[in-house]
Formats: C-alpha cells, structure tokens, sequence
C-alpha cells in the first residue's frame, strides 16, 4: 500500500510570532521554520505502518516555497521514500491545498493518505477533511489510533466528550490527533541518507489547479492584551478576592 | 440572505456551542436550524425553542445518527442551495463536517470565527491567537465555523419555530460508527462550563488530579488541563484546553501547576478572571493572571479546598 503524507513548512511552535506593525499579516521573516508539529506525526504513523509490513512506500508532499523541500527533506530523513515539491510562492488555502493534493493522489493512487488535524499558523484544520471530500474518500480525522486489515480502517477518533471509534473503507483519509504516535528523531545516518532521496519539483500549473486564494485578509490585529495582575500572599487572600472583588465565586 | 445551522443536542437539549453558532447566524440575517439522526422529536421541539430560529429543518434517518462526515455533508450539500451561509460551531463534530461540506460546493470554509463584520467579512484568530485576521470571502456560498466562546448563546427557550421534515438524499455508506468512549462526568463540560480549573505539567501525575475535584465540586467548576499534562498522560486528550484542544471563556479560570505556554493561553486568554497557582514566579502564566498565588500545589490545592469548604 502507499501512503502520501502532506507536510508544511510553518513558523517553529516554539517561536512567538507577533502581529507585523502595519497590520498586514503575521512577522515571520527571520523566525524559525519546522514541520508542522501533526504533519511529524503523519510521517511517523506511515513509518509505522511500513514497519509493520502494511504499507510498502511513502511519499511525502509539501507545497509553498523553494525551501519546503527541507520539510520534505525532514520527512525524508525520518524514513519517507521519496517526495514531491508543489512549488509557489503564491499563498496557498487549503481549498487550494486539497486540489493540488487531489491531482497528485490522482497520479500517484495510494490507499491511504494522512494529515495534521491542523496546521499551527492559520489554525484552519480543514485541509484533510476537504481532500476526502474531492477524492470522494472517507474521513477519519482527530485520529489517537488506527488499526488497518484488508480494506477496512479502524479509527480512535478524539471528540469533545471523549473517542469515538468507527470504521472507514479504504481508501481513506486520517488526520492525525497528539496521541496517535510520539514521532522519533532523525538519526544521523538516516538525515545522511534522505540527502540521497529523490524530490520531484513541480509547479501548480503542472498539476491544471488554479490555486488562487478564496479569502482575502484585510488586516491582522493584535488580540486584546490582558493587564498582569496582582499577586496574592495566601489561599485565604485568593479566595477573599475572589469573592468581593472579582465576585466570581 | 438565510443562514443554516447545524446543531447538536444531547438528552439535555441543544448544546451549548451550537446555541452560540446560532447567536452568530442571528448577525447574518435569518436563521433556519437542522437537527439529523433518528429519534428526533426532542430535538426538534428544542431547537425550536431556539430565539431568532424561524424554521427546524429535521432530517431524520438512522445513517445520520452520530453525525458522521460523509453523510451529514451529503445532506448539507443538498440542503445548501437555499442558503447564504452554512455554519457550525467549532466542536469535533462541526470541525470535521463544515470543511467537508465546503470542498463539495468548491468554497474555502472559514473556521472558528470569532466576530461577524458583514455577510463577507469575518474575524478569527490565527498563530493560536497571536493575530486576529480580519478576512473577507470571495465565494457566493460561505461554510463556517463559530468559535462558542467568542459569541454568548442564545437562551434555550423563547422562540417557537415551524418544524418541517427534511429532503434527504442518498447518504453514502462508507464509514460506520463502532462504539463511544466518552468521560463520565457530573461536572460541566469545559466549554459550558461557569468555572474551570486546569491542571499541567507541575501536577506531575494523573492521580494528583484529584486535588482538583473537591475544589471543583464547590466552584461546580469543569476540570481541564494543559497539553503538557495531556502529552505526559496524566489526563485524557478530551480534558485538553489550548490551541490544539478546547477554548474556554470561563468566568472564572484557576490555572494550578501550568506554566503558561502559548499553545495553553491560546485557549482560555478570554477568560474573565484568570487565576493562577504556580510555585515558579517567573511563570509567563502570571502574566495574563489577574490573580497570582505564589505556591506548592500540593500544599496550596488542600488550604483552596479547606477555604471554600468554610464559607
């Protein structure tokens, strides 16, 4: 079986990403880039599952700018056999994403395709649920485990009051929740060796996608700040505040 | 212009977050309400109870029981022609249906809207609430989700809407619902709830978790926790406040052993009052803090407890 994982170049979790001073978007020159931290557990899902002898190949696909293909080479390395480069420098939204994504599951048919449940810069997490949509495939998203036989997927899903488990036909899409897997680091003698891997570049035309954006930002504001507080010298003070000057318990 | 809105409902009623999906809907213009699964009578008699609802649509059959993707979209999908705008609000369910929906009409969804402008322009948060975009949609058709805690909920009761069955067209049958694993729980859910108290990473193991329920039990408080605790296994994933889990906006929040990362204030800055108990004091959670204790929590959690308990 193969296995495409979608991965995205996004601003580092780690990096506070402030509001640009003229309101036109987010600063994210300079910041540091890394996998979207769902898209490693997408890699590492399919990894498993080519460990255990259900999936035969892994390609790794990721679409945006030139420098992507180091994303793509980070899959690579944490043992992804191959990957493709949607190259653009134009804004991508996942409606766009999705049909990129469909033409190129189209051309490549594998049986499974798994995604981030979100990616942590436009937060959208719609990207999955809209492939499946496009290929006329099933959905599980939210996924904490999957178990696969035959052409029937079992997923673990994470829903507000707890999981849900359903079943899905193959093919199928899975977007990946925190708890499926904890994603392994690279070792070196693997990072060596996804420098080897073959990455194909091709750009959205190719794939007869017009990936024009459908929302427009007009402006991106600071969310309002909250006032730091007052610290309080003991439990009995805290509760005394809350009380008659919060008034909230 | 009439809006659609997908909603949820227990045994208890309409739920919360779907209530204020309709608050949202109402700054659009007219409101119609659906409800699908089987077994619906009840359902239907309270969203039309709904204020501003003027019609509950019910689509009642037993493949839409669960509100599984593939066939809810179906029925959005054929339900969308006389609508302006399809919403939800941003649970589990809403998340994984509405962008779905939106592929199929070929329209960018717009998730976890935090401000209506006007029938095109609305406002979410982005980089975990780091920026609000204010972003304005190109397509005929909007899909959206609506962040609950952003919008008040209409009232449960007040309106009395017509009811009228449904055109359901044919449902795919490519995914079954097996079983529900869900949290028994006396409490509020988190994102209904009046008071919240979340514990992290300085809870150091699950069973420590306790300390926070005498407490919660006076406050009626839900219980939550951060992605740290989550991620450390003290906690189920459903227990989750931050970016990547549930947003509150509690009146009252009580942080205990949480330090405060991004991904946590990300999901419950808008609370009204933010307590926080943490024994490190350069702890960035004490920046957002209206009120900051100081202390172990394994000595201030029972001094809380006993406190309440007295008065």
């Amino acid at each position: 079986m193969k296995i495409l994982v979608p991965v995205k170049r996004v601003v580092d979790y780690n990096v506070k990403v402030r509001v640009k001073a003229d309101g036109s978007g987010m600063e994210t020159a300079g910041v540091k880039m890394s996998m979207n931290p769902f898209d490693e557990i997408a890699v590492e899902e399919a990894v498993r599952l080519r460990e255990k002898g259900v999936a035969t190949e892994i390609i790794a696909v990721s679409l945006g700018v030139a420098q992507c293909a180091e994303t793509i080479r980070t899959a690579l390395a944490m043992g992804a056999d191959r990957g493709i480069l949607v190259e653009t420098d134009a804004e991508l939204q996942p409606l766009a994403v999705a049909k990129l994504l469909k033409a190129i599951a189209d051309k490549e048919q594998p049986k499974l395709i798994i995604l981030g449940k979100q990616a942590i810069d436009d937060d959208m997490s719609a990207t999955g649920q809209m492939l499946a949509a496009l290929l006329d495939w099933p959905q599980g998203t939210f996924a904490s485990k999957i178990t696969i036989e035959g052409d029937l997927m079992t997923v673990v899903r994470e829903v507000d009051g707890g999981l849900e488990t359903v079943t899905v036909n193959l093919p199928a899409i899975i977007t990946t929740d925190l708890r499926l897997n904890e994603p392994r680091y690279a070792s070196l003698p693997n990072i060596m060796k996804a420098r080897k891997k073959p990455i194909e570049t091709i750009k959205p035309a190719d794939l007869g996608v017009d990936p024009a954006p459908r929302l427009t930002t007009l402006r991106v504001s600071d969310p309002p700040k909250r006032k730091a507080g007052v610290k309080v010298g003991s439990v009995a003070e805290l509760v005394s505040k809350l009380r008659n000057e919060a008034k909230v318990i | 212009m009439t809006s659609l809105v997908l909603l949820e409902f227990d045994a208890a009623g309409i739920k919360q977050p779907s209530r204020s999906a309709v608050a949202a809907a109402q700054k659009l213009g007219e409101v119609h309400a659906l409800v699908a699964g089987s077994g619906l009578d009840a359902a239907a008699q309270a969203a039309a109870k709904l204020p501003g609802v003027t019609k509950v649509l019910v689509a009642d059959s037993p493949a839409l029981d669960h509100l599984l993707a593939e066939p809810t979209a179906a029925l959005l999908l054929a339900l969308a022609p006389a609508y302006s705008h399809l919403l939800a609000a941003t649970t589990a369910v809403g998340k994984n249906i509405m962008p779905r929906v939106a592929a199929m009409l070929d329209v960018q969804p717009i998730s976890d809207i935090a401000d209506v402008v006007d029938a095109d322009t609305f406002v979410r948060p982005i980089y975990a609430g780091n920026g609000l975009a204010t972003v304005k949609s190109a397509d005929a058709k909007k899909v959206i989700t609506v962040r609950a805690a952003s919008f008040d909920p209409v009232a449960a009761d007040g309106g009395n809407a017509p009811i009228e069955p449904a055109a359901i067209p044919d449902l795919p049958s490519v995914s079954k619902f097996v079983s529900a694993e869900l949290s028994k729980s006396e409490r509020p859910e988190l994102t209904a709830a009046r008071v919240v108290i979340s514990g992290g990473r300085g809870m150091q193991a699950g069973e420590n978790f306790k300390l926070l329920e005498p407490i919660a039990d006076k406050l009626g408080a839900a219980v939550g926790a951060s992605r740290a605790a989550v991620d450390a296994g003290f906690v189920p994933n459903d227990y989750q406040v931050g970016q990547t889990g549930k947003i509150v906006a509690p009146e009252l929040y009580v942080a205990v052993g949480i330090s405060g990362a991004i991904q946590h204030l990300a999901g419950m800055k808008d609370s009204k009052v933010i307590v926080a108990i943490n024994k490190d004091e350069e702890a960035p959670i004490f920046q957002v803090a209206d009120y900051g204790l100081v202390a172990d929590l394994f000595t201030a959690l029972p001094e809380l407890a006993a406190e309440l308990e007295r008065s």
